[in-house]
């Protein structure tokens, strides 16, 4: 069914610094990494996903644990002996050499006949579309086109895996839309397995297959864009990505199906499974966009009063001060049929459809 | 610039002719010591090199081209014949040899050395260049004499080695190229490392990792990486080694002994014992010609570079 | 799988990307080479023996020695008198030449400026000292004057560039917007200078005055070509000592001069980490 796994990490941990200095940048940190697999580590800065892509490169060493490629482990080994290129943030273009010098760097350091290196480069550079610049300095063309090169450089020696380190970072907000496609479209025709490094949220959720959420050196949540959204298994990881409401619950029971949860209004709701023990307290979390606004009080599962009305065009966002003091924010397409001008210190009824509700750790 | 001052108002005008006064005035005493110290002795000497040379020192005042043909041309006492002048040739053979060589053993120690420093943590960095620089301020007799001390035939390095039963004899060192060659390198080394380390401290080591990456090796990140990114510093490094070596005057005088004269010393000679004046100041004309020669070549190259950088 | 959790991969042989084989190696030799000359050099100047070569005791005999030796003194002194007298000439020379090149407009002349000024920099000295040899003996026989003056103006002259290049960047980092608050605030050019310039430069000056001490005080080759006889310094002193049988004494005198040069440098370089 799946494709077989090309980077396996195992229980890896890395430790910088030493004595009342040292920090773990990742903490036993395992995921396994499939072959054609658009892959996406998802974190804000400093959460150790510059790290591990950093250990899969070979620029660092694990402290504990394995990487393995394809079965054989990798971590003992510097990073020209492993079959991974990376395309770094700021390109890291040799300055000294032209853009086709720069492309067929890797070849040429594996010593590969220049009739090979010539015709991987011409490859290259229509992959790109950079044929006319193939002789310009590296400082001598746009930030786009360096972007380009990068990787046109990395994917030149035909790497079983490709690293890329928030490559589109320093780009503006046009290019690298443009850039987000072009990316995929490379993906797709190579066959590479691309594991893409981003702090960028939006940009995660459409281009990946999948996402490892990541936080303080922990891998929080592994899965595919819409399990990472519609079904964060954690507090950190419904905050980080999208908007989102908390509310404080108590778990009745729980199955592989799914869980009962009872909210401060004392009604019971259904959610999303949790590995939560029964007759516990709970956090829950819902999208704004999830929650149904109605007038009709008994039906509602919470209750509250309007305390702001936001509207920005296409929703209105709504600002509720529920019963139980806690904050909410439900979000209303303008244009859809559930529609309705609530105004401010109306008292108003939510309601939820079946498992918009999960229950997230902490 | 005539289109700005044309469009300039009156007052502009001379508010700005006031400021290079000022400017003027200010740098005026400097240059009347420099030039009473410094470059009007320059043309002085120029002057006296095409005179004749006085009998015992000093110059008569006839216009003669013999210190110039003397650099390089000897005529027999004999014969009356135009020769070689041998002696000087291979002084001057000696200290562009001498130079050379010192430039090449001062990259092959300070390369490392830079690199070494450029990658300790940052904190730490400014101390090793402490410890770089603290020779360099430090007397250049004084750092000769400490070299002397080592090599002598009952130096440090001699004493120790009988001791040790390894020779029964002194090495003979001193008086040799070779100990010009060594106190050289020894004094000269942080005019290397410093411009390295410059070059070295701008360094991406992205790039370095980019290479690794691209599946160079350590020999290969280090020739077709780290040396042509640091080439201006090794440049740079090797004009700062070249010039005062070949200018050198007190380490070959201490070290080499009589016989084995670089061009400082040769120069010398004409106003202690040769008593050849015009022939003396040929020679120093000539040192620096050379040297000025070098500095142009560099300051071309560093223009040329530097104008692909920007 | 099981033994996947053991302990990884030998420490001794990670890959780091900062090393490189041989250069810790190198440099940690090249730090030793240029330590140990001079440590054996101060070393043997305690030496309680006459020998060089051979330790016999720790004793000060040598620095007595020196200190009481006439002609070591004279030298001393003398080598103070012109060191003194070179680094507060050039360095008032250097600080007006600094404000007359920084912080303005470009001027016709200034490149010319700068190459005067640097040029004891880029000639070699034995060139300087030869040309000075040339004029100054000629002046000499003409006037019969044989003084001190003709060490002094020469050294004044090397020494600009070396006190000119602090203050200059010092002066570079500071802002005219400060002397125009003092204008505003009714101070004349030479009150705003004294209470607004001249505060801020001092740092700059001190350093350029210490580093034209050192540099004179260390000075051999003009100094022999300059001076007259019976004109010893220390260094050109010991220039000649060298060439005769060499006794602990010289040790003595050049570790004296050694410190003196690091104590300056050190703090030089104290001042301007101050700076920053």
């Amino acid at each position: 069914m799946a494709d077989p796994v090309a980077i396996s990490v195992n229980q890896v941990s890395k430790k910088f610094g030493h004595g009342k200095d040292a920090f773990f940048a990742l903490e036993q940190v395992s995921v396994d990494i499939r072959e054609n697999e658009f892959f996406t580590l998802l974190g804000p800065s400093g959460c150790g996903k510059t790290t591990l892509l950093r250990l899969i490169a070979g620029f660092e060493h694990p402290t504990t644990g394995h990487i393995q490629l394809r079965g054989e482990e990798i971590s003992h080994l510097p990073p020209f002996k492993r079959p991974v290129n990376t395309v770094f943030q700021n390109y890291a273009l040799f300055p000294h050499l032209t853009v086709a010098e720069n492309i067929g760097f890797g070849l040429e350091m594996q010593d590969k006949p220049a009739a090979e290196i010539d015709s991987t480069v011409a490859e290259m550079l229509q992959l790109v579309q950079m044929e006319s610049l193939r002789d310009r300095r590296t400082d001598q063309i746009s930030g786009g086109q360096q972007q380009r090169v990068a990787l046109a450089r990395a994917l030149a020696p035909h790497p079983r895996v490709l690293l890329l380190d928030e490559p589109l970072s320093a780009l503006d907000y046009k290019l690298r839309k443009g850039m987000q496609i072009e990316l995929k479209r490379m993906q797709l025709e190579t066959g590479i397995t691309f594991i893409f490094v981003t702090h960028d949220q939006e940009e995660a959720l459409t281009m990946s297959d999948r996402i490892a959420v990541m936080n303080k050196g922990r891998i929080l949540q592994i899965g595919s864009p819409t399990d990472i959204y519609d079904r964060p298994s954690h507090r950190f990881v419904a905050d980080f990505i999208g908007d989102t409401n908390f509310l404080d619950g108590e778990l009745i029971e729980a199955n592989s199906e799914g869980a009962v949860v009872r909210l401060s209004s004392g009604k019971t709701v259904k959610t999303g499974p949790t590995d939560a023990a029964a007759n516990t307290p709970v956090s829950i979390t819902v999208r704004p966009e999830q929650a149904v606004l109605i007038e009709d009080l008994d039906a509602a599962d919470l209750q509250g009063t309007v305390t702001n009305v936001m509207y920005s065009g296409t929703d209105s966002h709504f600002h509720i001060e529920l019963t139980s003091k806690e904050e909410f924010v439900a979000k209303v397409q303008n244009a859809g049929p559930a529609r309705r001008d609530w105004q401010t210190g109306q008292t108003v009824g939510i309601k939820f459809h079946s498992h918009v509700l999960q229950v997230v750790s902490d | 610039m005539n289109d700005v001052s044309q469009s300039l108002s009156d007052y502009e005008q001379a508010a700005r002719q006031q400021e290079t006064r000022r400017n003027w005035l200010l740098c005026t005493p400097a240059l009347v010591v420099l030039v009473l110290a410094a470059s009007g002795p320059l043309l002085v000497m120029l002057f006296y090199s095409f005179l004749k040379s006085g009998n015992y020192g000093g110059v008569i005042y006839e216009f003669s081209l013999d210190g110039w043909f003397n650099v390089i041309l000897v005529r027999d006492i004999f014969d009356d014949v135009l020769r070689f002048a041998d002696a000087h040739l291979s002084v001057f053979w000696r200290s562009i040899k001498l130079s050379a060589m010192t430039t090449i053993t001062c990259v092959i120690i300070g390369f490392p050395t830079a690199y070494f420093i450029a990658t300790r943590p940052r904190r730490s960095r400014n101390f090793w260049l402490f410890l770089i620089t603290i020779p360099f301020w430090t007397n250049l007799l004084i750092r000769t004499f400490a070299i002397l001390e080592l090599i002598r035939n009952n130096g440090v390095i001699n004493n120790l080695l009988m001791d040790l039963w390894l020779i029964d004899e002194p090495i003979q060192i001193m008086y040799t190229d070779t100990a010009i060659m060594i106190g050289m390198t020894y004094v000269y080394l942080p005019l290397m490392i410093l411009p390295l380390y410059a070059s070295m401290e701008k360094l991406d080591f992205q790039l370095v990792e980019a290479a690794y990456d691209l599946y160079a090796t350590r020999i290969r990140v280090l020739r077709r990486v780290i040396i042509p990114l640091i080439k201006p510093g090794i440049v740079a490094g090797s004009i700062l080694v070249f010039i005062p070596s070949l200018g050198a005057f007190v380490t070959p005088r201490v070290l080499g002994g009589g016989k084995n004269l670089m061009l400082g010393n040769l120069i010398q000679l004409q106003f202690d014992q040769g008593q050849n004046w015009p022939l003396g100041a040929a020679l120093s004309i000539t040192l620096l010609a050379i040297v000025m020669v070098t500095l142009l070549v560099y300051v071309r190259y560093s223009q040329r570079s530097g104008g692909q950088d920007g | 799988m099981a033994n996947l959790h053991a302990a990884p991969v030998n420490k001794g042989k990670l890959f780091s990307i900062y090393k490189l084989p041989g250069f810790t190696f190198i440099a940690v030799a090249c730090f030793l080479m240029l330590y140990a000359p001079i440590l054996i050099l101060v070393g043997y100047s305690f030496n309680s023996g006459s020998s060089l070569a051979l330790w016999e005791g720790l004793s000060l005999r040598w620095y007595f020695a020196a200190w009481e030796n006439e002609t070591v003194q004279g030298a001393t002194l003398l080598s103070l008198v012109i060191a003194l007298q070179a680094a507060l000439y050039s360095t008032v020379l250097a600080t007006m030449a600094a404000l007359g090149t920084t912080r303005t407009r470009p001027f016709r002349g200034q490149t010319a400026i700068y190459t005067m000024i640097n040029q004891p920099l880029m000639v070699p000295e034995i060139v300087t000292a030869v040309a000075l040899l040339i004029v100054f003996a000629t002046i000499k026989q003409a006037t019969g004057y044989q003084g001190l003056g003709f060490l002094v103006i020469a050294h004044t002259a090397f020494c600009i560039p070396f006190a000119y290049l602090p203050i200059r960047a010092r002066l570079e980092d500071m802002d005219t917007s400060l002397e125009t608050a003092a204008a505003d605030l009714y101070a004349t050019p030479w009150r705003s200078f004294r209470r607004v310039t001249l505060p801020l430069l001092w740092p700059g000056i001190l350093a350029g005055a210490m580093l034209a001490f050192v540099i004179s005080l260390d000075d051999v080759v003009i100094t022999e070509f300059v001076k007259s006889a019976g004109q010893d310094t220390l260094p050109t002193y010991m220039l000649g000592q060298l060439r005769r049988v060499i006794t602990p004494e010289m040790n003595a005198i050049a570790s004296a001069l050694l410190a003196v040069s690091v104590l300056l440098v050190s703090l030089i370089f104290l001042i301007n980490r101050k700076k920053t």
